[in-house]
């Protein structure tokens, strides 16, 4: 038999029909929804009459839209104040309620964002087919499964049928090898794997992420790692099954316990790819060449060690990379040959489906404890990202450590990450985040991002500028 | 969504690489619960100077004249000639709403972000994809000629300039077929109901914890 990479062994198992042109039925197993981009296809779901296939495959929760200022929120659906975003919040729980679908409403216990939530519930499992119309969906990939982004019309299509039309991808293997230095997070890997291979580099395939790095990898950092897969061009970020996603599904909500554990978890561990399987790209890097990764420009590639200086649009030699450069840095508002630590930060965010989790969390505040936010510094968002993280850090006394620093400690949701909400960049701000994406406007029109580590981004509030978090740490910590 | 075979149209041209979808729509025009209306907020912060904000009559805002768009010559264009990796980014499908509440049609760019490339032919817009020295003539046309449009013939996959040049482009039979019959493609895979109930009795069997757990 063809030996297969963890990709083809989930798409086959997946497959309901593959028509003779390549396009393909897939089985979808868990469908996640939000506010964003549910509402259309609930309505074209009305507009033809039809009803969702199968109830117990969705799960949805409000996180883009929401405030998450602890006054507005406990106000509950009717305390948002714009009206807009509030029809579209109520809008979800409208529908939910109508066609029976669970829900983890605002403010209850199971909410949060997404890509956080699904993992967290053990509403994601390991060998599932997970579609969201979010295209950070790839998160979901850290624990063996395929799981990808969707447009609306495609959330439409499986609430109706179950099954997408799709194409299967290429595979592209991305091997780190080695031990990561002290400082270097998961972040900094994926920072560091889009510079190298640029923001198209992963278009048409499927990344299984392999190598050393991702074995000693926690579960919540390879979500970090495949979260920003999208970023990378590709849909689809996996890790092979080990024994770190079986203990980490253990026990979970939705998890399934006695005989069907059993049965599961010992399916699970077969959701490796073969060793004798074969990639149609691979990519090899050396964990020992990672730093802390700041990005200076406005696209996810353009990105630097934070001991760098900024790039001279004068030494591109394509003549696209370097209009593409001249203009970044244009909006940035910086000068090829600046050091990146030199850059000073209005505003710091930490959160996001990408670095939201408690492991995050410890992070930003081990580097926080003690200190205070530097006088400069206008606003720092710690923003957990769902309920159970943020009990779990307030169980800690982490909220307070943030508090004391002169940090705001948030209600869970996607935040500044896209600044739907009222969390958002002026004009010109520099803002140090652990979101994915620095595009322009993305925070807040005219905003400038530049996307960092949590430990990074912390360091940055303290001190008021970039700065490399290696230098902050107690001796021996990671 | 209505059938799309053949479009002959004016270009614009977008001489930027990477367009993501924040720049194509904007966050704060994402709060819609609808499908419509987004056109007039079509590359927001591009086209216009002030800040957009859900709402607005976007006829008495300050525009960028230097945006192709805001051009005279380029008003009641149909098809944008764009840079490689168009649509990179979010998952929004309000991208493509937007683009074709315009009155996009067509698009031709070296490349797209894959998410973006499939939720254009759920909303009757071709993504037509060229190689890179293709669309380097094509901007030089389009600057150089005033009036420039193409026709752009699904059928045959070809694309014609008024200069009479012809180009060829690929793209998936099932796509193409969508797109000439303005299919429903939910109602498309409804036709295999029988085979979907039969691989879900059968996954049932084999994952049985994949069922039932969220109730």
């Amino acid at each position: 038999m063809r030996a297969k990479t963890l990709y083809d062994k989930l798409w086959d198992e997946h497959l309901v029909k593959e028509n003779p042109d390549g396009s393909s039925v897939l089985y979808i197993d868990r469908h996640v929804l939000h506010e964003v981009t549910s509402p259309q296809a609930f309505e074209g779901l009305r507009l033809a009459g039809r009803l969702p296939w199968r109830l117990d495959t969705n799960i949805a929760t409000p996180d883009h839209n929401i405030s998450t200022d602890r006054n507005e929120r406990s106000a509950g659906v009717s305390g948002i104040p714009d009206l807009v975003s509030r029809i579209q919040v109520k809008t979800l729980d409208e529908n939910c309620d109508q066609f029976g679908i669970k829900e983890f409403k605002m403010n209850e216990m199971g909410q949060g964002i997404v890509h956080v939530m699904g993992p967290e519930l053990g509403a994601t499992m390991p060998g599932m087919t997970v579609v969201c119309g979010d295209s950070h969906t790839a998160t979901h990939g850290a624990l063996g499964c395929l799981a990808h982004g969707i447009g609306t019309s495609e959330v439409e299509h499986v609430l109706a049928t179950q099954c997408l039309v799709t194409k299967k991808m290429k595979n592209m293997r991305v091997t780190v090898h080695g031990v990561l230095g002290c400082g270097v997070t998961p972040k900094d890997v994926i920072l560091a794997i889009i510079g190298r291979i640029g923001t198209a580099g992963g278009n048409g395939h499927a990344i299984e992420f392999a190598g050393s790095v991702f074995r000693d990898m926690s579960i919540e950092g390879r979500m970090t790692v495949c979260n920003m897969a999208i970023e990378a061009g590709a849909r689809v970020g996996l890790v092979a099954v080990d024994d770190k996603t079986i203990s980490y599904c253990k026990g979970r909500q939705f998890i399934p316990k006695g005989k069907l554990w059993v049965d599961a978890s010992s399916y699970w561990q077969t959701l490796v790819s073969d060793s004798d399987a074969v990639f149609d790209l691979e990519v090899v890097i050396d964990a020992a060449d990672i730093e802390p990764q700041v990005t200076w420009g406005t696209s996810p590639e353009m990105v630097a060690p934070v001991t760098a200086l900024v790039p001279d649009p004068l030494d591109e030699a394509e003549e696209d990379r370097r209009k593409g450069f001249t203009r970044a840095l244009e909006y940035m508002g910086l000068q090829g040959g600046t050091p990146i630590t030199s850059i000073n930060v209005d505003r710091v965010f930490i959160g996001s489906c990408t670095n939201s989790r408690i492991e995050d969390i410890r992070e930003a505040a081990l580097v926080v404890d003690g200190h205070k936010v530097a006088n400069s510094v206008k606003q720092v968002l710690v923003v957990p990202g769902s309920q159970m993280v943020k009990a779990q850090a307030e169980a800690e006394g982490l909220d307070k450590i943030f508090e004391k620093a002169g940090m705001d400690w948030r209600e869970p949701g996607c935040s500044m990450c896209l600044a739907m909400n009222a969390d958002k960049l002026g004009v010109g701000e520099h803002c140090a985040s652990t979101s994915n994406r620095n595009f322009e406007g993305r925070q807040g029109t005219g905003g400038r991002t530049h996307l960092m580590s949590p430990a990074m981004a912390a360091a940055a509030a303290v001190a008021g500028h970039i700065v490399d978090v290696r230098d902050w740490l107690p001796r021996g910590e990671n | 969504m209505e059938a799309f075979t053949r479009h002959k149209g004016l270009v614009a041209p977008l001489d930027r690489a990477n367009v993501d979808t924040d720049m194509i729509i904007p966050k704060q025009f994402l709060k819609s619960i609808k499908r419509t209306g987004f056109g007039p907020n079509l590359f927001d912060e591009l086209r216009y100077l002030d800040q957009g904000e859900p709402g607005q009559d976007c006829l008495n805002r300050p525009i960028n004249p230097d945006f192709p768009l805001n051009k005279a010559r380029y008003k009641g264009a149909s098809i944008l000639l764009t840079r490689k990796n168009f649509g990179c980014g979010s998952s929004r499908e309000h991208a493509p709403w937007a683009l074709e509440d315009y009155g996009f049609n067509v698009i031709v760019a070296p490349s797209y972000a894959d998410i973006f490339y499939n939720n254009c032919f759920k909303n009757g817009i071709l993504p037509v994809i060229l190689e890179e020295y293709e669309i380097e003539d094509l901007f030089i046309e389009v600057e150089k000629i005033p009036s420039f449009q193409l026709d752009v013939d699904l059928v045959s996959q070809t694309i014609i300039t008024d200069s009479a040049k012809e180009y060829n482009f690929e793209l998936d039979e099932f796509r193409k077929d969508c797109l000439i019959d303005g299919l429903d493609e939910i109602g498309l895979t409804l036709q295999h109901a029988d085979l979907v109930k039969k691989y879900e009795e059968h996954r049932e069997n084999r994952h049985p914890w994949v069922f039932g757990a969220i109730k």
